[in-house]
């Protein structure tokens, strides 16, 4: 009797934690469902609606009078402004991260305190918002005395990139093998030859797929060039001309009351969309090609 | 053997060293370098490693430093309002009419507050059941499709998050979730602005959890489900125990991009300057209000300065969500061990 008891008590017990199991199995599942589906909705929504306005004039010529109220012409301004700003933003990004990724790595010690404090503050850069960076950007231009120009924006998007760009980096760099810089130290190369002929060839794939990465988010980012690179129907010419941007004519586009330019927001969303995606498969691509010329 | 090589290698390189100095430079191309021109080589590689040591410190401490530039740069140019006003007035004062002077950032700081606990709130579970599906239970085939797609999206910018806000959220909230508790709301509300919100920081915290998963050692697994423990409850006592840190990690990660995200929020929580009193109700978020006002701040007096103030906040509070998740880190770290 006692025993049976018992027994029946295991088996409550068994059932309990298989039910739980199931529960927890279809909750798991239902999330991922959910979590996929709303994605793939958002990327449809972006292709549908985007899709049918989009022509070659949208992307090649810039907007002509009356563009916002429905008009003829195309957002190459903001393509090319983009791009600008992203591309200029990269450099001034590499220069100063790269040398602080190999400072960090191959010149000071491993358990350094000033290493990991710089680590720390690009890992709390890394959070501050994009606005926080368009404000400090706006506030260095009123310094300066600039007005919105290119240069601002490329000034604020290399500020926001910075951070993701050398933590990325710090993390590949990391990765090489401590042996093979004393290898190369053991062949009479200085520390800075070693750092670039071994380190940066060896962490090549990583280090464009961080460039790459701070592209994508460089290229997304509306708020950190609203203050600062302002927005103009022109392609600039010069650094000291204000840029429009991809992100900031969406907004602007969706702005306005009228359906059609409504759709051209769509559209310039997909043209994003696009770049950003194409970024995304070819750092992939690259760091595939690249890592065959690796030492394991 | 190697010893003879090494020995030979040397005799040949003394030999080289003891050549006459060449009259023109193509000898010395040729390999046949003089003592002197050794010595000055060799003196200004070490030159070169020593100015590139230099230089690189010094671009390194100057990028530490970029944080502290940053939040100077912003007290500067906030201080004239700080000098008009206590700080505590305008951190607690509801009251925002730039036209009079008045500046009280209690509503926005409330606003976005809310958006963010209302993102978290919905992200956390959701991404923390997919990561422990996609890294403990999903067939190959589905995580390996799984984890570019989830990094494709965390790609895709916040623009078009917002926009698809606007054409899906808001109407489901007007059309549908507000009519179903009985009251009216436009849409553009708090709980539009958390759900794109949430929707945006999906990737970014199942990216970094399954990661955490990945990374905690199979024979953990193996033993607790030796012992006799189901899929479920090797992931609740040890999986989930053991990842603790690394999902703090994530969810920090994801709590701070959501709380400074602009422009997705700008588009969709109806900006109105109150503390919001409810979830259908329209929210006015720190970032959207720098975002959504800079065209008019340089043409009223001290709202510039108001605005700076606005990002150094932001900018505070995001240092001690940093500070803070060290701390309970380094705390949570200590107890697994």
């Amino acid at each position: 009797m006692d025993r049976g008891k018992k027994s029946m008590n295991r088996w409550t017990i068994i059932n309990r934690k298989k039910i739980e199991e199931r529960i927890f199995k279809c909750l798991m599942v239902a999330s991922s469902l959910i979590i996929l589906a709303v994605l793939l909705l958002i990327l449809a929504t972006v292709i549908v609606r985007g899709l049918p306005t989009l022509s070659l004039a949208m992307l090649t010529q810039v907007p002509r009078g009356g563009y916002y109220l429905g008009q003829g012409g195309g957002v190459a301004n903001a393509i090319v402004g983009s791009l600008l700003v992203c591309a200029g933003a990269i450099g001034l990004a590499i220069m100063l991260s790269l040398p602080t990724v190999l400072y960090l790595n191959v010149y000071a010690r491993k358990s350094s305190p000033f290493a990991s404090f710089t680590r720390f503050s690009f890992d709390v850069l890394w959070g501050v918002p994009s606005i926080v960076y368009g404000a400090f950007g706006f506030a260095i231009m009123l310094f300066f005395g600039l007005r919105t120009s290119l240069l601002g924006g490329i000034l604020a998007v290399t500020f926001l990139i910075l951070p993701i760009m050398s933590r990325t980096m710090d993390e590949v760099v990391r990765m090489v093998p401590a042996e093979l810089l004393e290898v190369s130290y053991c062949l009479g190369a200085t520390k800075l030859e070693a750092a670039l002929r071994v380190v940066i060839r060896q962490s090549l794939p990583g280090l464009l797929t961080a460039v790459l990465i701070a592209f994508g988010r460089g290229v997304g980012d509306a708020a950190s060039v609203m203050f600062t690179a302002g927005f103009t129907d022109y392609i600039p010419t010069s650094l000291l001309r204000p840029a429009a941007t991809l992100p900031l004519a969406i907004f602007f586009q969706l702005g306005t009351p009228i359906p059609e330019v409504q759709n051209r927001a769509y559209a310039c969303a997909f043209i994003l969309t696009v770049i950003i995606l194409m970024i995304s498969v070819g750092s992939r691509l690259l760091s595939r090609k690249f890592t065959k010329h690796n030492l394991r | 053997m190697d010893t003879s090589s090494s020995s030979l290698s040397q005799s040949q390189l003394s030999h080289q060293l003891s050549q006459p100095l060449p009259s023109d430079q193509t000898a010395a191309l040729q390999g046949q370098p003089s003592p002197a021109l050794i010595g000055l080589l060799q003196g200004s590689r070490l030159i070169k490693d020593k100015l590139a040591a230099a230089s690189m410190l010094f671009l390194t401490i100057g990028s530490s430093l970029m944080i502290f530039l940053i939040a100077l740069q912003l007290y500067q140019r906030s201080r004239p309002i700080l000098a008009m006003k206590g700080l505590a007035e305008l951190l607690f004062s509801s009251s925002w009419r730039p036209l009079r002077g008045e500046f009280g950032f209690f509503p926005f700081i409330m606003g976005t507050l809310w958006v963010t606990a209302v993102a978290v709130i919905i992200a956390v579970p959701l991404c923390l059941l997919t990561a422990i599906y996609l890294s403990e239970y999903a067939p190959r085939m589905v995580r390996e499709w799984a984890r570019p797609l989830v990094d494709l999206l965390a790609g895709i910018p916040s623009v078009v998050y917002g926009l698809w806000g606007i054409l899906v959220i808001v109407p489901l909230i007007k059309n549908y979730i507000a009519p179903a508790f009985g009251t009216f709301s436009t849409g553009y509300s708090v709980l539009a602005a958390g759900i794109v919100l949430a929707i945006m920081i999906f990737p970014v915290i199942i990216h970094v959890s399954v990661e955490v998963f990945g990374s905690i050692p199979y024979e953990m697994r193996e033993a607790a489900l030796s012992l006799g423990a189901t899929g479920w409850q090797t992931v609740k006592y040890v999986v989930l125990r053991k990842a603790m840190p690394g999902i703090i990690a994530a969810v920090v990660l994801g709590l701070s991009r959501a709380f400074g995200e602009t422009m997705a929020v700008l588009m969709v929580a109806g900006n109105v300057a109150r503390v919001p009193s409810s979830l259908l109700g329209p929210a006015y978020p720190l970032p959207a209000l720098i975002a959504n006002s800079y065209g008019e701040m340089l043409s009223v007096p001290l709202y510039d300065s108001a605005l700076l103030l606005a990002s150094l906040i932001l900018l505070a509070i995001v240092l001690l969500f940093n500070i803070l998740s060290r701390l309970i880190l380094i705390r949570v770290e200590r107890n697994i061990q």
